[in-house]
């Protein structure tokens, strides 16, 4: 009999709405969470998901109330607890690493410092355990020298270390729960299969029982024995995380997987049209049955409920499940990806571009003299053709969004050239362009919140490029600004639209036409899908693979999702601290041999496969700056050639398949070290 | 694709003023604040068309009665009706200060966009130049141009006006910081349109609510600073009723015609509440907290 640290019984969480109707966010939620548990909550957002962890600490946050149900630990309901009982479970017995865990640090007080400050707080150790007991959890959660780590503020920490010392202060009440918001959103690929892989350990080690919000299947693919899907503010499908992951029975799920992109497929995934409903909006059926290719006419007016398969060991919210039993992956076959044509028509040539961030001194500036030998980005030669879509990826830090802003003229470039169209050089001072090449080159942003005035309309957002470049307005413009939303299949009624009025999907296809209203020869994207759901990243990736076989555009795309980028681009280059890595048709960039660089990224990626665990490579460190001579890459190289590396910068090699690499190591010996192990 | 959308009409801005409204007399403290603010004005506007006696007309006989049915709140020292010059006193504080305002509301919103876009070393001097001014007691400087100048409404609009902009300044500077980092700034800049064009489309939307909370705010201060100058004898010259210069001729004779000082500070104190209760209402249903900055 397997001991319950926490059950959930018919905990519904809702709010009264303007009109004063009661609305819920969580509807009959009933789960247990067993003792040495790891259960995977996922969930786009807008699910619950988080309002469910919450309340699993006690806490509803302001303005939702508890319509029903218990939340039950030892036997007491934590959400009837008064303040001061809470006070002895939270962070004592149920801890919790928030969303960005490196903000939830108190920034003006030494690391060491916050870790006692929780020791004092959730156990009875006196001062001296209480020191002991620090490097203790600060080595557990393998942090290189404890004692120096404990001297330091948090802004002098990377991203990876803050989540290691959040994870060490949740840890310092030895919690029989511990709750994980999105715990490695924002984190680089490495340092996030270092963290997931650590936290696993620790779960094992220590058997507390977790519980991992997320919206990332790879990552919860990773850590999770057992996952429970919630769509709507329900649970739509709870169980093993091989059945979940492998045979998903429901619907929403089964969609959901296919859409996205992974590295073993090549081209777009199929995606998933619509978006998840707005709290209050379903009355009766299934909340998923705009969405659900399997919908009959009775889930239109019949609610499904949770049902348990005992063949499968889940419970699933779906009348027709029984049709997803057997389907096996026979139909994730990708969909179509358009070869680019190989016109070899150059459209934008970047030769040797450096940018620098280094500030000048004012007597330098005044001697218009620039003095930095070691600047952020270095040696930048890229040629890119008309049609093609181009990814840059990397890291933080690598450069990736600097190059991007340089070419639109946003950050001037130190050094080098880049021509538009053959032979127009670009001014790096942006009021010099011309608007011609102005109007040719147009950014997508990453979140679509940001890059939207949120005090404009659809109708205003998408006017101002046909205005400015095209000098429309009355009926024609109207009559233009319907043709472009059309081409991003947004109807005319969402015209008089703000943006917080829609959904994330649909403010990124806002962003999409107003860049294509421009007629532009290049669109920059800057990850643009990283904010989005996955079940719209896929739809928007496929919107941009559409428009560029309609109007023949040249996309660079940024991005750090390698899965992503595998899906829609054509070449790749990557990128670390600012110089080149590796660059090539991307079929062959994702195969052997690859740079050192490339297959540490490529080990990294979290599938949404339990059977497949990333290769942990090279640590996760990270470097502040790029070394002074040598290979970028020098510091972390986990085959480290030599003393050549550090003093001589690596020569360019070519492989039979067009794909240049930048490394010491000659490309034969590369790709049988690789392919050996 | 199937979407389910609920159709909405576009508003427009006078629906849009109508509905601000109505959000902000759904509260009590707003809807009581709105009833004062209208009351005074159109007392203001409407007064002398009913006063029931002549505000200046002096007459010894009468000096300081007890309010009767004839003189409701009873006579000042020189025989005139407080009734009549209570109802007439807030005249020319409502005009200075709402003009006043709304010159501080321009300068200082223009300037704070102005510091919050450019920023580096221009915005670093300008701002210590304001902090310069703000530690000159303003009374002082007020005293000094007044003196200079004149209390014509035309000396005192524009001085009250630039003395209370340097905190719209700050607020509007504090604004425009916030948007300017933003995504959509950026992309404006790099499609390539003009300074002009980026603040008048993209950044004043985004911060003209905070700087109009900040400009109904500072009317109520600059109401009471300017019934101060009057009640130094700055403001407004006699006859002319006001309330500050009334509570200031009348407050020696408290003691036994308290009535010819309590007209006055009724009047001035709840304009002053009224003001403040819609600015507070105003921020709230433009979704602006107010609630760490109390003014007053
Ligand atoms: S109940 Fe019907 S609509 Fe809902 S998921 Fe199942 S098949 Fe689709
Ligand atoms: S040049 Fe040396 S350090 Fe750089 S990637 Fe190759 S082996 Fe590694």
């Amino acid at each position: 009999m397997q001991q319950v640290v926490q059950e959930i019984k018919n905990l519904s969480i809702g709010f009264t709405s303007k009109k004063g109707e009661q609305i819920s966010i969580l509807k009959n939620i009933s789960t247990t969470i067993n003792k040495g548990e790891t259960v995977g909550i996922v969930g786009e957002s807008g699910s619950g998901k988080s309002t469910l962890a919450l309340a699993m600490m006690g806490y509803v946050k302001h303005g939702l109330f508890t319509i029903s149900g218990e939340c039950i630990y030892q036997s007491n309901d934590i959400l009837k607890m008064k303040n001061r009982e809470l006070e002895n479970i939270r962070g004592r017995k149920i801890a919790m690493i928030p969303q960005n865990a490196g903000q939830s640090l108190t920034p003006n007080l030494k690391i060491g410092y916050q870790i006692d400050e929780a020791l004092r707080l959730h156990t009875n150790f006196q001062k001296e355990d209480r020191d002991v007991k620090i490097s203790e959890l600060l080595n557990k959660v393998r942090l290189p020298s404890p004692e120096i780590i404990a001297k330091r503020y948090p802004h002098e920490l990377s991203g990876g270390q803050q989540q290691r010392v959040a994870v060490a202060m949740a840890l310092a009440g030895s919690p029989d729960l511990l709750l994980l918001d999105e715990p490695t959103t924002g984190l680089d690929v490495t340092t996030q299969a270092h963290v997931l892989e650590l936290l696993n350990f620790i779960a094992k080690d220590t058997g507390t029982s977790m519980v991992y919000v997320s919206h990332d299947l790879g990552a919860i693919a990773q850590v999770s024995d057992r996952v429970i899907v919630m769509y709507s503010g329900e649970i739509v499908l709870d169980g093993p995380v091989r059945t979940i992951l492998k045979n998903p029975i429901h619907p929403y799920t089964y969609g959901l997987l296919k859409s996205i992109p992974k590295l073993t497929l090549s081209g777009l995934p199929n995606s998933m049209s619509g978006s998840q409903p707005q709290p209050g909006t379903i009355k009766e059926g299934c909340s998923f049955y705009d969405r659900c290719e399997f919908a009959e006419d009775k889930c239109k007016i019949n609610t499904p409920e949770l049902e348990f398969v005992s063949e499968l060991n889940t419970s699933v919210r779906c009348f027709n499940h029984k049709k997803l039993h057997k389907k096996k992956d026979e139909d994730t076959k990708s969909s179509k990806k358009v070869l680019r044509k190989l016109t070899k028509n150059e459209i934008l040539d970047i030769s040797s571009v450096s940018i620098s961030y280094a500030k000048q001194k004012f007597i330098e500036q005044l001697l218009n003299k620039i003095d930095d030998t070691n600047p952020t980005v270095k040696d930048i030669n890229i040629k890119i053709d008309k049609g093609e879509t181009l990814a840059l990826v990397g890291e933080s830090g690598s450069g990736k969004s600097t190059i991007l802003k340089s070419i639109a003229g946003l950050i001037k470039a130190k050094n080098g050239i880049i021509k538009f169209d053959k032979n127009k050089i670009l001014s790096n001072d942006l009021k010099k362009r011309d608007a011609n090449y102005l109007r040719a080159i147009q950014l997508i942003f990453q979140n679509p919140d940001e890059s939207l005035n949120p005090n404009h309309t659809v109708e205003e957002i998408v006017s101002q490029p046909l205005k400015l470049y095209f000098g429309l307005s009355g009926n024609e413009l109207k009559q233009k600004i319907i043709e472009v939303l059309k081409k991003v299949r947004l109807g005319e009624f969402y015209l008089t639209r703000y943006p917080r009025q829609l959904s994330g999907g649909e403010k990124q296809r806002v962003a999409v036409a107003r860049a294509f209203a421009a007629k532009p020869d290049i669109i920059l994207c800057d990850e643009v899908t990283s904010a989005l759901d996955v079940s719209v990243q896929a739809a928007v990736l496929n919107l941009l693979q559409e428009l560029k076989v309609d109007f023949g555009t040249t996309y660079i795309f940024v991005s750090h999702d390698l899965a992503v980028v595998k899906a829609i681009s054509d070449r790749v280059a990557v990128l670390y601290q600012g110089r080149l890595c590796e660059i090539g048709p991307s079929e062959s960039v994702y195969k052997f041999p690859s740079h050192p660089y490339t297959e540490v990224l490529l080990g990294a990626v979290l599938e949404p496969d339990p059977d497949i665990k990333p290769k942990l490579v090279a640590e996760d460190i990270v470097e502040e700056k790029p070394p002074e001579k040598g290979c970028s890459f020098q510091g972390r190289c986990p085959r480290l050639l030599g003393q050549i590396c550090k003093t001589d910068v690596p020569p360019w090699q070519i492989d039979e398949n067009g794909n240049a690499i930048r490394c010491h190591i000659k490309i034969n010996d590369l790709k049988n070290q690789q392919t050996s192990n | 694709m199937t979407l389910v959308i609920k159709q909405e009409k576009p508003k427009s801005t006078f629906s849009k003023i109508v509905e601000i409204i109505s959000t902000m007399a759904s509260r009590p403290s707003g809807l009581i604040g709105l009833i004062i603010l209208v009351f005074h004005v159109t007392l203001a506007i409407t007064s002398p068309l009913y006063a029931p006696h002549d505000y200046k007309a002096i007459d010894p006989s009468l000096m300081l009665q007890a309010p009767s049915s004839e003189y409701w709140f009873g006579t000042d020292s020189l025989g005139r009706d407080v009734f009549t010059r209570t109802i007439l006193g807030g005249r020319t504080a409502l005009t200075v200060t709402f003009f006043g305002s709304l010159i501080a509301l321009l300068w200082g919103g223009a300037l704070g966009i102005f510091c919050g876009l450019v920023g580096g070393k221009i915005d670093d001097v300008v701002m210590r130049i304001i902090d310069a001014f703000l530690s000159i007691p303003w009374i002082l400087a007020m005293l000094l141009i007044v003196s200079l100048l004149g209390t014509s409404t035309i000396v005192l609009i524009p001085a009250l006006g630039f003395f209370y902009g340097k905190g719209i300044v700050r607020v509007a500077r504090a604004a425009t910081h916030d948007v300017i980092a933003k995504d959509f700034i950026v992309s404006a800049r790099a499609r390539g349109h003009g300074n002009f064009s980026i603040i008048w489309n993209e950044i004043l939307p985004n911060v003209r609510d905070a700087i109009m909370v900040e400009g109904a705010m500072r009317w109520s201060w600059m109401l009471l600073g300017f019934s101060s100058l009057s009640f130094l004898g700055f403001g407004v010259s006699p006859p002319t009723p006001d309330w500050g210069l009334m509570i200031s001729n009348a407050r020696g004779l408290m003691s036994f015609a308290y009535w010819a000082v309590l007209a006055p500070i009724f009047g001035l104190s709840s304009l002053i509440i009224g003001i403040n209760l819609t600015a507070d209402a105003f921020a709230k249903a433009l979704g602006i907290d107010r609630s760490t900055k109390a003014p007053v």
